[in-house]
């Protein structure tokens, strides 16, 4: 009798928990466990478009929208699209993610992004439907 | 005379190997492609460009290109300590085996052979919106992406 009623318990604990299970991003919950504060999207969105010392943002490459197919600036290459909305692979690898974060806050800003910007940037990104 | 023997030889043997070295010792590998190719080069080489064959180069070449990464031409494209070895590795292990010359460039397009092969090509050519630089060799040899630069399918 106890343990049916724990089971019926979890259970309905599960269910009450999964949809906010699956609109979250376990990366970003990282990043919010390291900056113990809140993200927001507006703050991310201005990461997107903001124009560094050599003259690139990341819409320079990724479109004005990271719903859209993007095009490398030197290269030409055709890059998919970045908003996990149109594109489920992306932010699924931490790993895949800090290599571009890396990378991309380098050429872009000039210098390393900080947590709460990887937070913010990619909240703007997840909240593109 | 006894002298003169082996002089000669090293003479004779120095003239012929310079003349059977093309484009100055400058010369692309063949095959380009090993049958096996490293899935982690391909995969992150290609990340922004295509993924260079390695028998494009010297291993010296490509030595020097893998250990400045954070300066990729311009541009941060930096990899993990494992990755930068194991691709390091795969391009060292398949260099041109032609390239006879100690120039060791960090660009494919200033090797000797692309410098001649590309010569009638023209500058405007080359900026096209569709090409925009040398080194987009698959804008047009479509197969330059598994080792195939045939120029006879080249568009004109």
């Amino acid at each position: 009798m106890f343990s049916t009623f724990r089971l019926s318990h979890l259970l309905a604990c599960l269910a009450l928990a999964a949809p906010l299970m699956a609109s979250a991003n376990p990366i970003l919950d990282g990043y919010k466990a390291e900056t113990k504060g809140t993200f927001s999207a507006a703050a991310g969105e201005k990461i997107y478009h903001t124009v560094g010392p050599k003259q690139l943002a990341c819409a320079s490459c990724h479109t004005d929208s990271p719903k859209n197919v993007g095009k490398h600036a030197k290269t030409n290459k055709t890059i998919d699209p970045m908003a996990p909305s149109v594109n489920a692979k992306r932010f699924t690898d931490a790993a895949n993610v800090e290599k571009w974060f890396k990378r991309n806050c380098n050429d872009a800003l000039g210098r390393a992004c900080t947590t709460q910007e990887k937070g913010d940037f990619m909240t703007y990104v997840l909240s593109v439907k | 005379m006894k002298l003169i023997k082996p002089l000669l030889l090293v003479a004779l043997t120095s003239l012929s190997l310079a003349a059977c070295a093309r484009y100055n010792g400058e010369d692309r590998g063949k095959p380009m492609l090993p049958n096996q190719v490293n899935a982690k080069w391909q995969a992150e080489c290609s990340g922004c460009h295509m993924a260079y064959p390695p028998g494009l180069l010297p291993a010296a070449s490509w030595k020097k290109v893998m250990s400045g990464l954070d300066k990729h031409f311009g541009t941060d494209a930096s990899l993990s300590a494992a990755d930068t070895a194991e691709i390091t590795n795969f391009l060292v292990q398949n260099p041109s085996n032609r390239w006879s010359s100690t120039a060791a460039p960090l660009r494919t397009t200033e090797g000797e052979w692309f410098r001649v092969k590309h010569g009638e090509i023209s500058a405007a050519v080359f900026a096209r919106a569709s090409i925009k630089s040398k080194s987009n060799c698959i804008a047009c040899h479509s197969g330059a992406a598994s080792g195939n630069f045939d120029d006879r399918t080249i568009p004109k």
